[in-house]
C-alpha cells in the first residue's frame, strides 16, 4: 500500500537529521500559525497562491528563492564547519550525512534559489519593460512556478521523511545507480529536478513567446532593454537545454526502477553519455544563472551613472554571442575523461572564446560609468563588487580552460572557488541588486539602504574569506568533498574559509532584518511615482505596485530608453484621450493543482507507491483537460475603473515627498515630475 | 591576464571614485559614446583570447596524458584498478599485485592503463602529473615519470561514497635495485590471486592496509573491464556477483 515508506523514514537515527527534520516540521508550522494569527489565508489564497498575475507569480518566486537559499545556506555553513575541525577526526558529520549536506546544497542552490530568482526577477520585470500587459501564456506561467515549488517541497520533504541523495548535485552514475544507492536519495534528487525542470522548459517557451510576440509599438529588438535581451537569451536557453536534463533524469531513473543501463555498469550502460548529456544542459545553465544578472547590472550601472549604456549594441551581440558558445563547451566539465588530444584542446578553446564577450560586457559596463554621476545605492555596490570580484573568476576559469591545467585542478576545492566566484559575485550579487532595485516596483515600498548595505559589506567580505582560500587549497592539492583529511597544512585555510561562512550568515540575517524593516517602514519608504531611482525603461513607467494590466495605455516606443525618453518629451504621464476596457486573465486554482499534483507523483513515485503516483497523474491530465475547455478565461476591467485607478494614481504622484537631493541631484533632469499632461 | 585584471580594478575604483555624483568637478556626459573604445574592447580580448588559444593546442598535445615520454625507452607496465575504496595496482609482467602502494623505478616512465570495478574514480598523484577517470568496462591511460627516488600521495578525486576520503595510496619511487627487490618481496610475501581472493578484495573496505598478491593470472585486468562490456546477458551474471560480494 505505501511501497518502501515505513516508520524507519523517519530521521530518528541521527540527532542532528532529527534536529534538522525538527526544524523543517517547526518552520513550515510556524508559518502556518502567524498566516493564520494574521487571518491572511484569504487573501494568500485570493490575491497570491491562486493569481496569474506575472508580477505576483515573479514575488512568490523570489520568496521561495529567499526561502531556500537559507535552507541551502545551512548546508554551506555545516560543510564549512565539518571542514574545519575534521582534521583527523571524523568530525561532527558521519560520512553518510556529509554527502547528504552536499549534495543538497547544490541541488538547492542551483535549482531551488537560483533558478527562483531569476525566474521571479524576469516574471515582474520583462514584460513591463516591453510595454506588454501580461506574458504570452499565463496559466502555463502559474504551472511552471507551481511545478518548482513542487520540486522545491520534495528537497524539504526529504530532510522529514527519508534521507536525500549522497551522489552530488550531478548525480553521475554508476555511484547513483541502484546498485550503489539502493536508497530513496537518488530517486528524491532525480523527482524534484525533473519535475523542476519541466517547469523551467514551459518558462523557457513562454518568455521567448512573450518577447517576441508581446512588444509594445515601436519596440523593435534592438531597442528592446538589456534586461529584455538577457531574458530572451535565457530563455531560449533553457528552452532547449532543461529538456536535456529532464530526458537525463527520466533515463538514470529508468535504470534505477528497472534496470535498463542507460548508464550504470553492465549491459552496455556507460557514464560518457550521462556526461554529456548531463553536460549539454549544464553548462548552458551556467548563462541561464547569469545572463539575467549581466542584464540586471546593465540596467543598475546606466541609472545609478545618470548614463545612458555604452555599448548597447556590442552588449546585445555580446549576449547573444554568450548564449550561442554556451551550447559549445560542455565538454570542458569532463576533460580527465581521456578524449584525444585534438577533442580537449577544440573544447578549450571553445571555452576561451566565451571570455571575449564576456570582456566586451565589463569595459562597456565600465565605460558606462564613465563620465556619470553615480550614485552609491545597494544594487549599485552589488555591481561594483560583482565586476572586480568576477573578473578574478574568470581568469581562474580560464586557467580551468586550459586541459594541461584542468588534468591538475579538476575535481579540487580550486573548481568549487571558480564555480562559486562565478554563481555568487556574477548571478547572486546580480539577484540581490535586481532585488533591491526593482522591491519598490515589485511592493509598491523601497529597501532600507542601511540594513541592505551592512548586508553588503557582509557577503563580499564573506564571499573572499570563504572562497580565496580555497583556490590556495586547491593548489595544495585538496579534493572537493572532503568528509575528512589528514593534512594538517590545510586546516588554516579552512578555518578562515568558515570564518568567512560566518560573515555571509550575518550577510543573510541582515539581509532578512533588511526586509522586516522596510516592511514596517513601508508608509514612509513609498515609492510614489512608480519611478524611484529616476529610470530609463518602460518598467518605471507603471505604478508601483503596478495595476493588474500594468499600462492603461499600451506606450509607444521611440528610442532605446524609452521611458526617459518620454520623461524628456514630458509626455510619460499624459492623459489618454479615453481609456478602454482591458482584459485579464481570471484568478484560478489551477496552476496549484496541477504542481501539487505533479508533488505527489514524485513522492510517490520515490516510495514506490505506484497506485497513488498514477492516481495523481491521472488527476493532473484532467485538471489540464478541465482548464483547457474553459472557454471563458479571462475578466474585463472596465474603462472607468481604469480611468478612477489612473486617476488615483496621478493625484497620489503630485501629493509625493520631493525627492531627496542628497543622492545628487541627478533626479532634476528629466525627472519624473508628476502632472506633465499634455 | 593580470593585462585585464589590472585595468579592470584600477578603472572600477578610479571611474567609480572620480565620478561619485558629489564630485561636482567631475565631467558629466550623459550620452557620451565612443565607437573606437567599443571595437578596443572586442579586439584586445580577441587578441589575447587568440594567443591563448594557440598555446592551449600547442600544450594540450604536448602535454597529452596518452603520450608516452620517450618511445626509446620501454615503460613499466602497471594496471590500476579502483574499487571501494581502495586502488589495485597489476604488474602484469612480474604477475604481482599491490593495494594501496604503488611502487615503480625512478627515471623509468611509467605506463598505466587505469580501470574501475565499481563507480567513476579519478586516478591522480598530484606530485607525478594530472588524474585521469577510471571507469568500469573502459580503459584510460596515464603516462608518468618520475625523476627521482621519493614517496608521493596519490588518491581518487572523484566522489565515491563512504569511504572517499580515505581513498589514498602511496606511489613510491624508487631505484632499479629496490624495485627488484620490491618486486621479489611482493612475491614471496603475497598470496595467489585467484577468483575468491579478488572477490573478497572487491569488498567495499575504507583504509585497507597495504597488501601483496603474487601468482595473477594472465590477463587478469582485461576480464574486469569485460566483464561489463558482453551483453545482458553477462552483465546479469556480473550484478549476481557483485550482489554477492556486497
Amino acid at each position: 500500500m505505501l511501497g518502501r515508506l515505513t516508520i524507519e523514514a523517519l530521521p530518528l537515527y541521527s540527532a542532528i537529521a532529527a534536529g534538522g527534520a525538527l526544524v523543517t516540521v517547526l518552520g513550515a508550522l510556524a508559518a502556518v500559525a502567524v498566516i493564520t494569527w494574521l487571518g491572511a489565508w484569504r487573501v494568500l489564497w485570493t490575491d497570491w497562491l491562486t493569481s496569474v498575475d506575472h508580477k505576483r507569480i515573479g514575488v512568490m518566486y523570489v520568496a521561495l528563492a529567499l526561502i531556500m537559499l537559507l535552507r541551502g545556506f545551512v548546508d554551506a555553513i555545516m560543510m564549512r564547519a565539518q571542514q574545519a575541525v575534521a582534521l583527523n577526526s571524523d568530525g561532527y558529520l558521519p560520512p553518510e550525512h556529509f554527502d547528504q549536506v552536499f549534495s543538497s546544497h547544490g541541488t538547492i542552490m542551483i535549482f531551488f534559489m537560483a533558478m527562483p530568482f531569476l525566474t521571479g526577477l524576469i516574471n515582474i520585470v520583462a514584460p513591463q519593460q516591453i510595454g506588454a500587459r501580461d506574458v504570452a501564456f499565463p496559466y502555463l506561467n502559474a504551472v511552471s512556478l507551481w511545478l518548482t515549488a513542487a520540486g522545491a517541497g520534495l528537497v524539504l520533504v526529504s530532510l522529514v521523511i527519508g534521507k536525500f541523495s549522497t551522489a552530488g548535485w550531478t548525480g553521475y552514475p554508476p555511484y547513483s545507480g541502484a546498485e550503489y544507492n539502493p536508497g530513496v536519495g537518488v530517486d528524491y534528487w532525480i523527482w524534484a529536478v525533473l519535475i523542476a525542470g519541466v517547469g523551467s522548459t514551459l518558462t523557457g517557451i513562454n518568455f521567448v513567446v512573450t518577447i517576441l510576440r508581446k512588444r509594445a509599438p515601436g519596440m523593435t529588438l534592438m531597442r528592446m532593454p538589456l534586461f529584455a535581451w538577457t531574458t530572451l537569451c535565457t530563455s531560449i536557453l533553457m528552452a532547449f537545454a532543461f529538456p536535456a536534463i529532464t530526458v537525463v533524469a527520466v533515463l538514470l531513473e529508468l535504470d534505477r526502477l528497472l534496470g535498463m543501463h542507460f548508464f550504470t555498469n553492465g549491459g552496455g550502460g556507460n557514464i560518457m553519455n550521462y556526461a554529456n548529456l548531463l553536460w549539454i544542459w549544464g553548462h548552458p545553465e551556467v548563462y541561464i544563472l547569469i545572463l539575467p544578472a549581466f542584464g540586471i547590472y546593465s540596467h543598475v550601472v546606466t541609472t545609478f551613472s545618470g548614463r545612458r549604456l555604452f555599448g548597447y549594441t556590442s552588449l546585445v551581440y555580446a549576449t547573444c554571442a554568450i548564449a550561442f558558445l554556451s551550447f559549445t563547451v560542455w565538454l570542458h566539465h569532463f576533460f580527465t575523461m581521456g578524449s584525444s588530444a585534438n577533442v580537449n584542446a577544440a573544447f578549450g578553446i571553445a571555452t576561451m572564446i566565451i571570455a571575449v564577450p564576456t570582456g566586451v560586457k565589463v569595459f562597456d559596463w565600465l565605460f558606462t560609468m564613465y563620465r556619470g554621476r553615480i550614485r552609491f545605492h545597494v544594487s549599485m555596490m552589488y555591481t561594483l563588487a560583482f565586476i572586480v570580484t568576477f573578473v578574478i573568476g574568470g581568469v581562474s576559469g580560464v586557467l580551468l580552460a586550459l586541459p594541461p591545467a584542468d588534468y591538475l585542478m579538476h575535481n579540487s576545492t580550486f573548481l568549487v572557488a571558480h564555480f562559486h566566484n562565478m554563481l555568487i559575485p556574477g548571478a547572486l550579487f546580480g539577484y540581490f541588486a535586481g532585488l533591491n532595485f526593482w522591491f519598490p516596483k515589485a511592493l509598491g515600498f523601497k529597501l532600507d539602504e542601511r540594513w541592505g548595505k551592512r548586508s553588503f559589506w557582509c557577503w563580499v567580505i564573506g564571499f573572499y574569506l570563504a572562497f580565496m582560500p580555497l583556490y590556495v587549497l586547491g593548489f595544495m592539492g585538496m579534493p572537493r568533498r572532503m568528509e575528512h583529511y589528514d593534512t594538517a597544512a590545510w586546516q588554516p585555510w579552512l578555518i578562515v574559509a568558515a570564518i568567512g561562512a560566518i560573515f555571509v550568515l550575518f550577510g543573510l540575517v541582515f539581509l532578512v532584518i533588511q526586509i522586516a524593516v522596510s516592511f514596517q517602514r513601508r508608509a514612509e519608504l513609498k515609492d510614489w511615482t512608480g519611478d524611484p531611482w529616476n529610470g530609463r525603461t518602460l518598467e518605471w513607467l507603471t505604478s508601483s505596485p503596478p495595476a493588474p494590466y500594468n499600462f492603461a495605455t499600451i506606450p509607444e516606443v521611440r528610442e532605446r530608453d524609452a521611458f526617459f525618453d518620454m520623461k524628456n518629451r514630458r509626455i510619460a504621464y499624459a492623459k489618454p484621450a479615453r481609456y478602454e476596457d482591458i482584459s485579464v486573465p481570471r484568478n484560478s486554482p489551477f496552476g496549484l493543482i496541477v504542481g501539487g499534483l505533479a508533488g505527489i507523483v514524485g513522492f510517490a513515485m520515490v516510495w514506490h507507491i505506484w497506485w497513488l503516483s498514477a492516481v495523481a497523474l491521472m488527476a493532473a491530465a484532467i485538471a489540464v483537460a478541465v482548464r483547457s475547455s474553459n472557454d471563458d478565461p479571462d475578466d474585463i476591467i472596465p474603462a472607468a475603473d481604469i480611468a478612477a485607478r489612473e486617476e488615483r494614481r496621478l493625484d497620489e504622484m503630485a501629493r509625493a515627498p520631493a525627492l531627496p537631493s542628497a543622492d545628487g541631484g541627478v533626479a532634476a533632469a528629466g525627472a519624473a515630475l508628476p502632472g506633465t499632461a499634455t | 591576464m593580470m593585462v585585464v585584471v589590472i585595468p579592470v580594478f584600477a578603472m572600477t575604483f578610479a571611474f567609480a571614485w572620480r565620478y561619485r555624483a558629489s564630485n561636482a568637478k567631475a565631467r558629466y556626459e550623459p550620452d557620451w559614446m565612443s565607437g573606437k573604445i567599443d571595437a578596443v574592447v572586442w579586439v584586445v580580448p580577441a587578441l589575447i583570447v587568440t594567443s591563448v588559444g594557440i598555446h592551449v593546442w600547442i600544450y594540450t598535445h604536448s602535454l597529452d596524458p596518452y603520450k608516452p615520454f620517450d618511445p626509446s625507452v620501454k615503460p613499466i607496465q602497471v594496471q590500476v584498478v579502483a574499487q571501494d575504496w581502495k586502488w589495485l595496482f597489476v604488474y602484469p609482467e612480474q604477475r604481482i599485485a599491490a593495494v594501496n602502494e604503488l611502487a615503480f623505478p625512478s627515471g623509468v616512465p611509467l605506463s598505466l592503463r587505469i580501470t574501475s570495478d565499481t563507480v567513476m574514480n579519478s586516478f591522480f598523484i598530484p606530485a607525478l602529473g594530472g588524474q585521469i577517470y577510471a571507469m568500469a568496462g573502459m580503459q584510460t591511460q596515464l603516462n608518468l615519470l618520475a625523476d627521482e627516488p621519493g614517496a608521493f600521495v596519490g588518491r581518487n578525486t572523484q566522489y565515491s561514497g563512504d569511504g572517499f576520503a580515505d581513498q589514498q595510496f602511496v606511489a613510491i619511487a624508487m631505484s632499479s635495485e629496490n624495485f627488484e627487490a620490491w618486486v621479489r618481496k611482493v612475491r614471496e610475501s603475497g598470496k595467489a590471486l585467484d577468483d575468491v581472493a579478488y572477490a573478497d578484495l572487491a569488498k567495499p573496505s575504507i583504509g585497507h592496509p597495504v597488501a601483496y598478491y603474487s601468482n595473477v593470472p594472465p590477463g587478469f585486468f582485461d576480464k574486469i573491464v569485460l566483464k561489463y562490456e558482453c551483453g545482458p546477458a553477462c552483465a546479469q551474471a556480473s550484478e549476481r556477483t557483485d550482489a554477492g560480494s556486497e
